[in-house]
């Protein structure tokens, strides 16, 4: 269809402002980059996109010096380096903007220069790097009203945005020659945003070449000369100026992988129109009902961190207020911080949302009923198939999958008819994957209510409904049958149209 | 009023707190003994102020990377010790022993990046092997202090009483080196967004063993300051000192996380605990009950802190 592999659309490697050649990177057990062949031109704007995941942030960390490649090489100016590290990218004259900003909010905006610039020191190097700072922010945002010696911390999100993205570009004596921008609007209004497009515009015009990462497809269609698409830690397409269009791109982002169309299972109960609704967002706008039957697996999707687990909070604080009338259990994704307790043993991770349960006076017992933990945990250990060591041995003892195991039997022992899961097979093998999507069916067709916030665009598959969000706000409502990862990605990178 | 001055505002109040909580120490006593309001009355009313503020900067500087220091106080008194005894008897020994402390504490603040241990655990275990060594010197309380030592410490400097320059002219050494020079910004950055100065190809190991070197050397200072001021040691001299530290970077103004420190305020706070021993003597209370009015002073004051910081936050 469009541009194959990178690789090809490479020119010779002597123009180069930076050349990567064959570069991988893995992260334990997780292939984050494979593969990549890429050249930066002087002066030219190259957009970078793709869906959560596909690497872009570890490439551009690649490129600036954060993570050593495991594989391949880079070249400056035509020359491989063999140790590309943060101080060889400053002398290359490559400088990023971070998404998760880079500043210190102990410090002044000026003396965040000098985290930047080593060069900075000496008399009067405050004044040098106030002056430097304003001079900058008024190159690309014209009536930014800061002067320099503020305190970071005093700074709203937007302005700490704009010092970072400004910061970037400031010379003191070593050259700006590629400014990485990862995802620089997101956090901008629309007035700020406008003038930083213009000004990467006018950058790559000058010969500074700019790396735009944004999930604003309009943006990067506005301001890049090549976009590179990428998917699953590869390059998945090279799309010239010519070709760029948001479809193309988003047709270039998706994964054509077909998901086994599961038959949904057809003897659900009798649903009755909303038994749970909920209002979530932000307070200050127009806030999105969520609502739910009994027995249905409702799915948060869309970009990562677009305010889903936000809104899964505020259900669980919703649900247990005194008084709610729903039973609710709670399935952490981010298991080491906050999901397992590590000092406890499998069986005490297992029982402990079961021993809050109020049935049979459970919790009016003053002491544990052994004997009823003993069985329970015999009982979910071979029906969710935990696997590894005896249920008195440490939760550490386990892997991570079988971890994870332990604590969807934690949320589906306890007498909960509400789960919520916030993305809980980040990280889990496919086996273990599929053992939990079959509980999760088996337990909706029982009666329970999921919602459950994906990063994984095939689990779309099993919900019977996908509420799409964007900015902390639902964008769009998709149901079972239009639950494919097309959608979804049109879905999630679609400008606020509504 | 626009929210920016709001904060600004709030800031300053913030930055005015330590002046404010020693004024409000400083007035009833001169009140109350308008003796202490002269040369000698200040002079006798700080006496034991140096080697206090000297810790505090020692604490500060590891504060500074959001760590504490539990056995700051244990260090200063073995530095006393060392000053008591080799400094004496062989100086070039003594001199090489206080420097390979200072080194010593560089090295453990690497280690702590290195493996990354929790400083509280590692300065812990550490105290008691400083009180062990300190023993090993001087197993009873003893030694003399170096004349030059105890001369410098008994200088008498016209108009101003001696414990106020040296005060003055510490917190403005400390204030240019970590607050104003480009380096004291690097570690404190350090502090603030660590993972954003190793991004930047900024050693933490290094930030860390220059604070902890620093926090050393301050607390050798100390360890001299208070051996010149009462002129012989003890394995135990200066154990309240870790505490008193702590709360004197607090009350300055420092926070626990985050690299936000004071050096001017610090330096107050710890002149103000410094006072409120004396206060409180002053008020005929009964030694016994001084050191938990000292932990009523310390929460009084910062639960003014917390209310300017509340009220900050609302705007």
């Amino acid at each position: 269809m469009m541009a194959s592999i990178a690789g090809s659309s490479v020119s010779t490697p002597g123009d180069a402002l930076i050349g990567l050649a064959d570069i991988g990177k893995t992260f334990g057990q997780v292939k984050a980059l494979s593969g990549i062949n890429f050249a930066f031109e002087r002066g030219e704007c190259v957009g970078v996109a793709g869906h959560n995941g596909a690497g872009k942030s570890t490439l551009m960390a690649i490129l600036a010096g954060v993570y050593a490649p495991d594989h391949g090489m880079l070249s400056v100016d035509g020359h491989p380096v063999k140790h590309y590290d943060a101080n060889a990218a400053r002398e290359a004259g490559v400088r990023c903007v971070f998404q998760e900003l880079s500043l210190c909010a102990n410090l002044s905006i000026a003396e965040n220069m000098c985290i930047l610039h080593p060069e900075l020191k000496g008399r009067a190097w405050r004044r040098k790097a106030t002056a430097l700072m304003v001079e900058q922010l008024d190159a690309i945002f014209p009536g930014h009203n800061l002067k320099g010696h503020e305190l970071v911390a005093d700074l709203t999100l937007t302005q700490r945005q704009m010092v970072e993205i400004a910061r970037g570009f400031t010379v003191v004596t070593s050259p700006v020659k590629l400014v990485i921008l990862d995802e620089p609007t997101s956090s901008l209004d629309a007035h700020t945003a406008e003038q930083l497009l213009v000004f990467i515009r006018a950058a790559a015009g000058r010969g500074t070449t700019c790396i735009l990462i944004s999930h604003m497809l309009g943006e990067i269609e506005r301001v890049a000369d090549r976009v590179l698409v990428m998917r699953d830690g590869m390059a998945a397409a090279v799309l010239p100026r010519e070709a760029l269009e948001q479809d193309a791109i988003v047709r270039a982002m998706g994964q054509h992988v077909e998901v086994e169309s599961k038959s949904k299972t057809t003897g659900r109960l009798q649903r009755n129109a909303g038994d749970f609704t909920w209002h979530v967002g932000p307070p200050t706008s127009k806030r999105s009902t969520i609502s739910a039957t009994r027995g249905e697996i409702v799915c948060f999707a869309g970009l990562a961190g677009q305010g889903q687990t936000e809104a899964l909070l505020a259900i669980y604080r919703g649900s247990t207020r005194r008084g709610a009338k729903e039973r609710v259990a709670f399935v952490a994704g981010d298991r080491a911080d906050d999901g397992v307790f590590p000092l406890w043993s499998i069986s005490e991770n297992l029982v402990i949302r079961w021993l809050y349960g109020s049935p049979n006076g459970r919790r009016r017992r003053l002491l544990v009923d052994a004997a009823g933990v003993r069985g329970l945990v015999q009982d979910w250990r071979t029906k969710i198939g935990i696997r590894g060591a005896a249920t008195s041995a440490g939760i550490l003892s386990l892997s991570g999958g079988n971890q994870q195991k332990v604590l969807f039997a934690r949320a589906l022992a306890s007498d909960a008819d509400l789960i919520l899961m916030d993305d809980p097979t980040r990280g889990v093998d496919i086996g273990t994957k599929r053992d939990i999507y079959e509980l999760v069916r088996s337990e909706a067709s029982n009666g329970r209510t999921f919602i459950w916030y994906t990063t994984e665009n095939d689990e779309l598959a099993y919900c019977d409904r996908a509420y799409v969000f964007r900015s902390g706000r639902v964008t769009r409502v998709l149901y079972a049958d239009e639950c494919n990862e097309e959608a979804l990605l049109a879905a999630s990178f679609e400008e606020q149209a509504a | 009023m626009t929210p920016a001055m709001g904060t600004m505002r709030n800031l300053r109040l913030r930055a005015l707190l330590p002046v404010f909580s020693l004024v409000v120490i400083l007035v009833p006593i001169f009140i109350l003994q308008p003796a202490t309001f002269s040369y000698f009355g200040l002079g006798l009313l700080l006496n034991l102020a140096v080697p206090i503020v000297f810790a505090t900067l020692a604490q500060l500087a590891v504060i500074t990377v959001n760590d504490l220091d539990l056995s700051i106080g244990s260090f200063v008194s073995l530095a006393a010790c060392i000053g008591a005894t080799l400094l004496v008897r062989a100086p070039w020994l003594g001199v090489a022993a206080l420097i390979a402390c200072v080194l010593l504490y560089a090295a453990i603040g690497a280690l702590i990046e290195y493996r990354s241990i929790p400083s509280i655990v590692v300065t812990l275990g550490l105290s008691f092997v400083w009180t062990g060594l300190a023993v090993l010197l001087l197993p009873s309380p003893g030694g003399t202090s170096p004349e030059w030592l105890s001369g410098l410490m008994t200088f008498q400097t016209p108009l101003v009483a001696a414990p106020i320059v040296w005060s003055v002219v510490i917190a403005l050494v400390g204030h240019v080196l970590l607050m104003r020079s480009s380096a004291g910004v690097r570690v404190r950055a350090a502090g603030g967004n660590p993972r954003a100065m190793s991004r930047f190809g900024w050693s933490m190991v290094k930030s860390r063993a220059i604070l902890y070197g620093v926090a050393g050397v301050f607390g050798v200072l100390s360890g001299l300051s208070l051996l010149g001021l009462t002129t012989s040691a003890d394995s135990n001299l200066a154990l309240r000192y870790t505490l008193l530290s702590i709360a004197a970077v607090i009350l300055g103004g420092g926070e626990f996380i985050g690299g936000r420190v004071s050096v001017w305020g610090a330096v107050l706070g710890s002149i103000t605990l410094t006072v409120a021993a004396s206060f409180l003597a002053f008020l005929n209370i009964s030694p016994d009950w001084q050191v938990g009015m000292q932990g009523a002073i310390l929460i009084a004051v910062l639960s003014l802190r917390v209310l300017l910081q509340r009220s900050g936050a609302r705007k």
